[in-house]
């Protein structure tokens, strides 16, 4: 395996005659890194994925590994000879080989020696754990053995860069699980660089160093799962991330509060304080007070999960009804309209929120949200249009 | 984008090229020819006529001719229809032992060569005295055409999911209801596509009907075959006036059938 | 699945039952029983010991051989790369099918009817050859051999090719590019991935191509010189049957014709089985 420090893609574009399906994406990723491509269907991440293995030719923009350029949209290394490694969605194991002559198809082509095929075959199947496998034919092995089966054929050639195209997504919940599990040892263990495709935001939070969220074939948001989870950078990616409660809400007044920046908004009627972490220099300060000052509404967004019952007063809490229960176990999914109590003219808002104790339909109860917990994004686009992605 | 000048594209437009050509100059040899007085050389005929028309409309009984093809074709389509459809409903729903042989003894007669089964058939045919008769020519011709249509059928009703069934009988249907309100309008699709295969299939079939027609039961694919067989007794260009006739109706039908269906349908299905 | 519709459906099979037994089964039994029978109604096997002693008789076999074998192996050969090279659809696939389906449509009469003239000493296709000088003389492709196989090849290829096509096009695509991405250039993913799968569907052709050319009748008659070199299997039943009128002796040479397209596709089906091992494997896939 040639070594190498890091991978950069420069403004990758891709055409589809007038449809653009991926559009000036720029990204780094060292060596060994875990990087997760993830959006809604249709957002251009499938397609990155292929335009870096060259299987899809690139319209625009340069591919480079260290100072080798694989891509420059008119030359390209062809993808066989990339070193690359992929795993498909539906496996794409060949029926008419063996287990094992699957795992040694690429080893085959490289005129390795037959004794050291045999090992490296055995090795890689015993990682996947499917020692004993071997002759089996892949017709006879259950979807999540397959694609064990894909991965032991890629790792085993040690590409320098492993390419998942939705690994999981043909499984059922409690093997998607159990893979994604072992993907992240897989990992741990090998170290091997890794670009991986989800719609799916667990798997992402779960398995990567940083997550690229895609919209429309563009870049939303590069970051750790945790800032992505937390700090979403647009209306978009706070959608996809389940920041299900989404208001129009006017900034009334602002004060610093050291690090954070504390605004009080009118949600429809309803008063709201956020706390927001937005250092001193943050340019999203100078938007809010953009707002404060012209009185353009801006879009307020909170977790279900982050909304608590709460006792009658406390602090940022208002009164509601609870119109639909959904009982899930550990916690309800409570749908609730924010009563005419908590102010004038609030019938329309409703809030999605989850809670410990049991709460019956109709019942009248009041919740409240932690300031922290409350995020504000310039309303350029309406959450009708954001949930629209949403899978 | 760029057309790129790969030695394998040029090979493969070539020999599209090449093989148009000939399958062009087959027909229009066919159309002009029977347009044709003295064309002994040269590219095209020196005079045009249609006097090879008349000749052949003197020689033959065309109003016979187009009345056997027409009646032999949609015959063998219905009849093939109320055979196969019900068969087809049984194999697409019902699990049962010998199915799958039941399956290979529909698939023989369209593997077997017609001659194989079609002399011992004709000599049969004699036996009852249906041969050289529309009945016979109709009947035999069931033989490739019913198999040919449970094939065509069959992923169309496997397509059409058993819980409508469940549904309607839970409604209260019975299974003459089912069979006529729910199953069949669901596979009008199939049971067009079916019937327009079978057409374009049963009007160019020779074997079969060659081995029983006869006399006034002669469909056109048999008397041009006579006629091209005999080919002292007339001017070619005559055979060809006959020729372009047939041309003409299989030509329509073929144009029709590829507004419903795809070419690669008309060939033994792959699974 | 078992049960779906009820047991009470099984009846609707009656009528095609009906008819397999007696419109195919029955005569094919018919055939095999006259075969085995001399014209007196008393069992003999003189019906195939003369067919087999007839030189004239017996040449037929070897002269469809003759014909058949090579028009196959040449149309399923052509419809290989042609398929793979069509297998993601290509600009005009529609007008290029067009013209592929036209030659089966209209069937053998017309085709060789046409032919006749088309390429005959006069025709169109000599007068090409001949305006760049690739012959001098008209070259002779009507009554004889080559008229015969050229008919076979312009009806068989188009059929051996869309029945590839649709197979080959069925081929899941991410198989090529799986290959691909492990290292294998394209002559190598078709070789070692593609070919084989499609190894099922060319044993299907060429067993249909070949019992098309086996039987052929028509063409060798029209386009050929049925009287010798030419006079394949089926003339000579035909023959027998009703210029002869002794049915015991073609249905000897009808039931001669079966066996050895049975013996031919038999022998496609152990390559295809020996090629495709995976294939056989059952199981969800």
């Amino acid at each position: 395996m040639k070594d190498f420090k890091k991978i950069s893609v420069r403004n990758m574009t891709k055409r589809f005659g007038e449809k653009i399906a991926v559009n000036d994406f720029s990204l780094e990723f060292g060596k060994g890194e875990f990087v997760t491509f993830l959006g809604p269907s249709g957002c251009g991440k499938s397609t990155a994925l292929n335009c870096i293995t060259g299987l899809i030719p690139i319209t625009g923009g340069e591919i480079w590994i260290d100072d080798e350029c694989i891509d420059d949209s008119k030359n390209k290394v062809s993808p066989e000879k990339r070193e690359f490694g992929m795993v498909f969605q539906n496996y794409a194991l060949f029926p008419h080989l063996s287990v094992r002559e699957n795992v040694a198809f690429g080893l085959k082509l490289r005129h390795i020696r037959h004794a050291e095929i045999a090992q490296r075959v055995e090795a890689a199947l015993k990682l996947v754990h499917l020692d004993g496998y071997g002759s089996k034919f892949p017709s006879q092995m259950s979807g999540g053995e397959q694609q064990r089966v894909a991965i032991a054929r890629c790792i085993v050639l040690e590409p320098r860069l492993l390419l998942l195209d939705e690994p999981l997504s043909n499984l059922d919940a409690k093997l998607r699980v159990e893979l994604r599990y072992e993907l992240k040892a897989l990992h741990e263990r090998l170290k091997v660089t890794t670009i991986y495709v989800t719609h799916d935001q667990t798997e992402a939070l779960a398995l990567s160093d940083r997550i690229v969220v895609l919209r429309l074939g563009r870049i939303q948001q590069v970051g750790t799962p945790s800032e992505v989870f937390s700090d979403p950078s647009n209306l978009f990616v706070a959608d996809f991330m389940g920041f299900k409660n989404m208001w129009t809400a006017k900034v009334e007044s602002l004060s610093a509060k050291g690090e954070r920046l504390e605004a009080t908004l009118d949600a429809q009627g309803l008063k709201l304080v956020a706390s927001l972490a937005w250092p001193e220099g943050d340019s999203r300060r100078a938007v809010i007070e953009e707002a404060h000052r012209t009185g353009q509404p801006m879009r307020t967004a909170v977790r279900p999960e982050d909304i608590s019952l709460a006792p009658r007063g406390s602090h940022n809490s208002f009164e509601c009804a609870a119109s639909i229960v959904e009982y899930q176990g550990q916690a309800s999914q409570v749908s609730a309209t924010v009563t005419a109590t908590a102010g004038p003219g609030l019938e329309a808002l409703r809030v999605d929120l989850r809670s410990g104790t049991l709460i019956s339909e109709g019942e009248v109860f009041s919740a409240s949200i932690p300031p922290e917990k409350l995020l504000l994004f310039p309303a350029t686009e309406s959450a009708a249009e954001a949930s629209r992605w949403t899978p | 984008m760029s057309v790129k000048f790969k030695p394998s594209r040029i090979l493969f437009v070539a020999s599209i090229v090449f093989y148009v050509f000939i399958v062009l100059g087959i027909l229009l040899t066919v159309v002009l020819n029977s347009l044709s007085k003295g064309w002994f050389s040269g590219v095209l005929p020196p005079y045009l006529t249609t006097e090879w028309y008349a000749y052949a409309a003197n020689d033959h009984d065309i109003p016979s001719l187009l009345g056997v093809t027409f009646t032999v074709v949609i015959a063998d389509v219905l009849i093939s229809l109320l055979i196969a459809f019900p068969a087809a409903y049984v194999l697409a729903r019902h699990e049962f032992k010998g199915k799958a042989l039941l399956l290979s003894a529909f698939l023989l007669p369209m593997i077997v060569p017609p001659m194989t089964y079609g002399l011992p058939l004709a000599m049969l045919a004699y036996k009852v005295h249906i041969a050289a008769r529309v009945i016979g020519v109709v009947i035999v011709n069931l033989v490739p055409i019913v198999p040919f249509m449970v094939l065509v059928l069959l992923p169309f009703i496997e397509q059409v999911g058993t819980n409508l069934e469940s549904a309607a009988k839970m409604l209260g249907a019975n299974r003459w209801t089912i069979f006529r309100r729910v199953l069949v309008p669901l596979t009008v699709p199939g049971i067009l596509t079916a019937s327009i295969l079978s057409l374009v299939k049963a009007i160019s079939m020779f074997d079969l009907t060659y081995l029983v027609a006869g006399g006034n039961s002669q469909t056109i694919v048999v008397a041009l075959y006579a006629d091209a067989y005999a080919a002292g007794a007339r001017p070619p260009q005559a055979v060809d006036a006959l020729a372009v006739l047939y041309f003409l109706i299989a030509m329509t039908c073929l144009i029709i059938a590829l507004k419903f269906v795809s070419p690669t349908q008309m060939v033994f299905k792959l699974k | 699945m078992r049960g779906a519709a009820g047991r009470g459906i099984v009846p609707l099979l009656i009528p095609a039952l009906i008819f397999l037994v007696l419109l195919f089964l029955y005569p094919f039994a018919y055939g095999l029983f006259l075969s085995f029978t001399s014209a007196k109604g008393q069992f003999t096997f003189g019906n195939y010991l003369r067919f087999f002693s007839d030189a004239r008789d017996f040449r037929t076999i070897l002269v469809t051989l003759q014909i058949s074998v090579p028009v196959t192996l040449f149309n399923v050969a052509l419809a290989v790369p042609f398929a793979y090279y069509m297998r993601r659809g290509i600009k005009g696939e529609r007008i290029i099918t067009f013209f592929l389906i036209v030659p089966i449509t209209l069937g053998t009469v017309l085709i060789s009817e046409g032919m006749l003239t088309f390429m005959g000493p006069a025709g169109w296709f000599n007068q090409l050859l001949m305006a760049l000088h690739i012959v001098k003389d008209p070259f002779q492709f009507t009554h004889n051999y080559l008229g015969v196989v050229i008919s076979l090849a312009l009806q068989g290829f188009p059929y051996a090719f869309l029945m590839l096509l649709g197979y080959v096009s069925g081929i899941n695509p991410d198989l090529e590019k799986a290959s691909q991405m492990l290292g294998a250039n394209k002559w190598q993913t078709f070789w070692k991935i593609l070919f084989p799968l499609m190894v099922p569907g060319i044993a299907i052709a060429f067993s249909l191509n070949f019992v098309m050319a086996f039987s052929v009748f028509p063409s060798a008659v029209l386009l050929g010189q049925p009287s010798g070199p030419t006079r394949v299997i089926a003339i000579a039943a035909y023959q027998w049957a009703f210029e002869k009128f002794n049915f015991n002796a073609a249905s000897a040479i009808s039931m001669v014709m079966a066996a050895i397209e049975l013996i031919v596709i038999s022998v496609v089906l152990v390559w295809r089985n020996r090629m495709y091992k995976g294939a056989t494997m059952v199981g969800k896939g």
